[in-house]
């Protein structure tokens, strides 16, 4: 008898940091929304590091935000210590990172998912999906089955999930999960292009083995930032974490016993990320390197558990413990946890559309590891853009697809479509060419009006935006209208601050120009300035100091932007364009790009097969028109 | 309007297998049969289309190069024209001779760009045209794949990759400084960076002076000649005029309105531009305002400034001086009888390059032919150095320095470290335009490749 257990516009599988941004979104641009978790206790978990932000994700998690996601507000809820990373670097760089207490943003998550309208929240192990007429069939391992118009698959790595730790290997999903066993056959029967990935987790070591007497201690920022513009109760730190360093005696035990660890001896089939290797991958590759350094990051508030960040591992157990009790501080650590590999399927993201939908299953989408990448971040941006384009699609809607000018939830995106990953991607502010342009800073300026006309930015905060948005234009053009007399006190302050005193009067905003000249410094000869968040303070030193790349940056933009222009028919074989190399026809056909923009980001397609396309493309017009 | 026969070096500059001079235009059969001896015997003007003879290629008595002539011919060609392409032996020396020798049987320099403009202009933008083109550049595509797979052989990729692996290395440290701050990586010293950006950037330098010189050579310099009226240009012409030289008109068989003329001086092609109005107009009133000068020096790379040395500086010529900026330039001093009274220490102060010229005496020929082979570079021209295959490749490397130009520039105003990587990776980028890759990929790979980061 078949138990049809619902019927939805919207399925997502998985309740991870993909599945759940996915699953608001859906259900609050007010489509029937239903997210699957093979574990209710597993749902929002933070399987690695207590932490959500760091370089490149902080922009995402303020991204997400601004388009009206959840992962920001819930990681100012949880905090338990927040730090802007790269302070002194220059403001591109500038990273928000919060360690968090993870049952508490677990938990915040999973009640945020049960209170929303339009959504529920189920416990089920999806075993099958299949076709079925315009939309989808899903039946659970229980045989209960669901009907929805459109699914997202975002399993983690519970797909197919392998565990490994020395020669020890079972099937299993992160956290000691059972992993999602099935699911895979399906997916395969349909013709998804899957593939196998690796990464893996450092061990849990009890608080109190810890001698923390010996070792660095690093603080929160006084006073913490926000992640998300919403925010406005005041944020405490409340733990510190610690730094401790590998040493010769630790390196000896590693490379003893390197034959142990799966990666070496080859039963690991799986692409692991290079940016998040495990010690023993770090000191084989990296042997001239004395030391590595290690941060023991509190687990939560009401746990003993502590993460051994930079220790990933997947040597078996006993070696683990020997070759953590070589590091100051960890001399008699107890191991909690232990340290594993988890090796799961995922999908070629070459396959999807910039929406996140497979190209050739329409109405099916991807997000999160799944899609190849690796982090939470990365894992909620893509989760945010494909809950919005299924319910979009739904209510029959257009698509929506973020630029890669405008965010890094668009270069994220663009990167892993158009150049697909041959591991999990991580984003880093490498990754973007218009970073001075996306800085975590203004991603509210840039994102706000589009989660706005989406329908996921409320009237309230959009009013609150706008009110600073007037602040900030308001301020900038006091600082272009007010000039100063070169009197001796501003001198004082110039040749203070290392550059050169003037002689004439001179407006707030050209002395901003210097780099060595700040707001604050200023503050004594600039007695009418107003009351402004630091926020908008420091957007506008951004923005003066960094006019001329900033100009550079749109320049840029606005080249790229006329390519875009300039749409590629789907139907397009790329095979009969006589001039194009052999490479670029068969990664065009492919990636099938939408505009001749995206298909000069694909690699193997050069400037010259870049201007056969765009010679093709006005004949071909001439063509018609006559 | 019948459009004039242009020969060029179709191949990239530098070491290659093989060399084409390529031919087009309604004589470019006739001029070839005057330097291509076949070994059949048969002229090539007596091939139809689409056929081939192997010869010699005989110059004023002497051969050059073993030759294999192909023969297209209107409109079945790229560019529409009747064309002839001479594919010799590769190498700079051989090349360069075989074009002189075209040049010298009538045909001229073609400018950069040209036959591609030709092959537009010729047919109809239906199609099949827009296919030759396609091809066209797709075989500038093959040949810039050509120059990159040379690298063993030491060509103009080899340098570039070289360049490019320097920066590289230097923006992956400062993103992996950047993108993994708890990682421990050493911040990049300020006083390295500034030698890496300064070194590169004199790398660029080279390469793009050593090129233009290259062209020089082979496609002619655009040249100006400039000054007051009555200081000497016609005398300047005289004395131009005992070189090879061809007119360029804009009527078929006349002398008038010449647009161009072409002068072989010593290893230099100057391709003079205006010199109707220089002939005509010197003995009369020349109406040569600042402005015209300013139009001729920024459409030049070669600038021969004339001064009369009997009469002394005025105005104009200080205006003139001041507009040349960094247009490489000869100043060219027309002795009289009368006694001197030019302003020299002046001239020397604005002028690295000096010739005196006297009509009575007829003299300042070989100081002349000096003086431009410094001023083009040409004097150290080593077609042995590493040489850019092309004003596509010239562009890029030219933007490249810029890019580096302004990190310095970045650096020295007190910019953070992540406005200079901007400037860095924009010049990449433009490096590897020349070679084909994406640079944020590269950099992303070395990070991984050189830094240990993890979490």
């Amino acid at each position: 008898m078949n138990y049809i257990a619902g019927k939805y516009d919207v399925a997502i599988i998985g309740a991870g940091h993909a599945g759940i941004e996915a699953a608001l979104a859906s259900a609050r641009l007010g489509v029937k929304t239903v997210i699957f978790t093979v574990n209710m206790d597993a749902v929002g978990n933070c399987p690695c590091n207590p932490s959500i932000g760091g370089t490149a994700k902080g922009h995402l998690v303020r991204e997400i935000d601004a388009l009206g996601g959840e992962m920001g507000k819930t990681a100012d809820k949880a905090l338990l210590q927040m730090r802007m990373l790269n302070l002194g670097k220059g403001p591109a760089v500038h990273s928000l990172r919060a360690q968090i207490d993870r049952r508490k943003y677990q938990d915040i998550m999973k009640h945020k998912l049960e209170l929303t309208k339009n959504l529920e929240l189920r416990q089920a192990e999806i075993v099958k999906i299949e076709k079925d007429g315009d939309g989808f069939m899903l039946e659970s391992r229980t045989h209960a089955q669901y009907l929805a118009k459109k699914v997202i698959i975002a399993t983690g790595t519970y797909l197919g999930g392998r565990i490994f730790i020395g020669d020890v290997s079972y099937e299993g999903g992160p956290d000691g999960m059972f992993a999602a066993t099935e699911l895979t056959k399906s997916l395969v029967k349909m013709g998804l292009p899957l593939r196998r990935f690796k990464t893996g987790t450092p061990a849990r070591v009890l608080r109190s083995s810890i001698d923390f007497s010996e070792l660095e201690a690093q603080c929160g920022d006084e006073p913490p930032q926000h992640f998300s513009f919403e925010t406005e109760e005041e944020l405490q730190n409340k733990v510190v974490c610690h730094i401790s360093w590998t040493n010769e005696n630790t390196k000896k035990v590693i490379l003893d016993n390197i034959h142990l660890s799966p990666l070496y001896s080859g039963m690991i089939e799986g692409v692991g990320p290079r940016y998040c290797p495990s010690l023993e991958d770090k000191i084989v590759r990296f042997k001239d390197k004395e030391r590595h350094q290690l941060f023991i990051e509190p687990c939560g508030l009401d746990t003993e558990e502590m993460y051994l960040q930079g220790m990933s591992s997947s040597l078996p157990e006993g070696v683990q413990s020997a070759f953590y009790k070589t590091i100051k501080g960890l001399e008699n650590a107890v191991i909690m946890r232990p340290a594993y590999a988890i090796e799961y399927d995922c999908v070629d993201p070459t396959s999807m559309e910039p929406t996140l939908e497979f190209k050739e299953i329409k109405g099916l989408y991807g997000a999160g590891q799944f899609n190849g990448s690796s982090g939470y971040e990365e894992a909620g941006a893509q989760g945010l853009v494909a809950g919005i384009n299924a319910a979009r699609a739904v209510k029959g809607e257009s698509k929506f697809v973020l630029d890669r000018s405008g965010s890094y939830i668009g270069t994220l995106i663009d990167d892993l479509v158009t150049k697909g990953s041959n591991e999990p991607y991580r984003m880093m502010t490498s990754r973007s060419e218009y970073r001075l342009l996306l800085r975590q800073d203004n991603a509210d300026e840039r994102l706000t009006p589009t989660g706005y006309e989406i329908g996921l930015i409320s009237e309230e905060r959009w009013q609150k935006y706008l009110l600073k948005t007037e602040k900030k234009q308001q301020e900038l053009k006091r600082l272009k209208t007010t000039t100063l007399s070169p009197t001796a006190e501003l001198n004082e302050i110039l040749v203070s601050r290392e550059t050169s005193a003037v002689s004439s009067g001179v407006t707030l905003y050209d002395l901003l120009k210097r780099p060595q000249l700040s707001y604050v410094d200023l503050a004594p000869v600039d007695k009418e300035r107003p009351d402004l968040e630091p926020i908008i303070i420091e957007q506008l030193q951004t923005e003066i100091k960094y006019e001329g790349y900033i100009s550079k940056q749109k320049d840029r933009i606005e080249q790229v932007r006329r390519m875009s222009e300039k749409a590629l028919p789907n139907d397009i074989d790329y095979r009969e364009i006589q001039g194009l190399r052999l490479e670029a026809q068969e990664k065009l056909n492919k990636i099938k790009p939408l505009n001749v923009a995206q298909a000069s980001r694909i690699s193997g397609v050069s400037p010259a097969d870049i201007s056969v396309l765009i010679i093709w493309l006005s004949s071909r017009k001439k063509e018609k028109n006559k | 309007m019948r459009e004039s026969t242009i020969a060029a070096i179709s191949t990239a500059q530098g070491a290659g297998g093989i060399g084409i001079i390529r031919i087009s235009g309604d004589d470019a059969i006739s001029i070839a049969d005057k330097v291509f001896v076949s070994f059949s015997g048969n002229k090539l003007s007596t091939l139809e289309g689409y056929r081939a003879a192997y010869g010699n290629i005989v110059f004023e008595g002497e051969t050059l190069d073993e030759c294999v002539a192909l023969v297209f011919r209107a409109p079945k060609s790229f560019t529409g024209e009747n064309v002839v392409e001479l594919c010799c032996h590769g190498g700079n020396l051989v090349t360069k001779l075989v074009l002189r020798a075209v040049l010298k049987s009538g045909a001229e320099a073609a400018q950069a760009g040209e036959f591609t403009r030709r092959a537009f202009l010729n047919g109809k933008m239906d199609l099949s045209e827009a296919e030759s083109i396609m091809n066209l550049i797709s075989a500038e595509s093959k040949s810039a794949l050509k120059a990159a797979t040379e690298v063993r052989q030491g060509s103009v990729s080899k340098k570039i990759y070289a360049l490019c692996e320097k920066l590289e290395n230097t923006a992956a440290h400062l993103s992996a400084w950047a993108d993994f701050p708890e990682e421990d990586i050493p911040e990049i010293s300020e006083e390295n960076l500034r030698n890496t950006l300064n070194e590169s950037l004199c790398e660029l330098d080279l390469l793009i002076k050593n090129y233009d010189a290259g062209k020089a050579i082979t496609q002619g310099v655009p040249t100006a000649i400039l000054g007051k009226p009555n200081v000497g240009k016609s005398t300047l012409m005289n004395l131009l005029s005992g070189f090879d030289k061809s007119i360029v008109t804009d009527i078929p068989g006349t002398t008038r309105d010449v647009v161009e003329e072409t002068v072989v001086l010593g290893d230099v092609i100057l391709r003079l531009s205006d010199t109707a109005g220089i002939r005509e107009t010197d003995n009369v009133v020349e109406k040569i305002g600042v402005d015209r000068a300013k139009e001729k020096i920024s459409q030049s790379q070669l600038l021969l400034v004339v001064f009369d040395s009997s009469i002394p500086l005025d105005d104009e010529d200080r205006l003139i001086i001041d507009e040349i900026g960094t247009t490489p330039a000869v100043a060219v001093i027309n002795k009289s009888d009368l006694i001197s009274k030019i302003d020299i220490g002046f001239i020397k102060s604005k002028f690295e390059n000096i010739v005196y010229i006297s009509a009575k005496e007829g003299t300042g020929k070989d100081e002349l032919i000096k003086a431009v082979s410094k001023a083009t570079g040409t004097n150290e021209f080593s077609a042995s150095a590493v040489l850019l295959a092309g004003e596509r490749q010239r562009s890029a490397a030219e933007s490249a320095r810029e890019n580096l130009a302004s990190a310095i520039e970045a650096m020295n105003m007190g910019f953070s470290l992540d406005a200079v990587t901007i400037d860095l990776e924009n010049a990449l980028t433009k490096l590897y335009e020349l070679v084909g890759k994406n640079v944020s990929e590269e950099i992303v790979d070395k990070v991984f490749h050189n830094f240990c980061v993890g979490k």
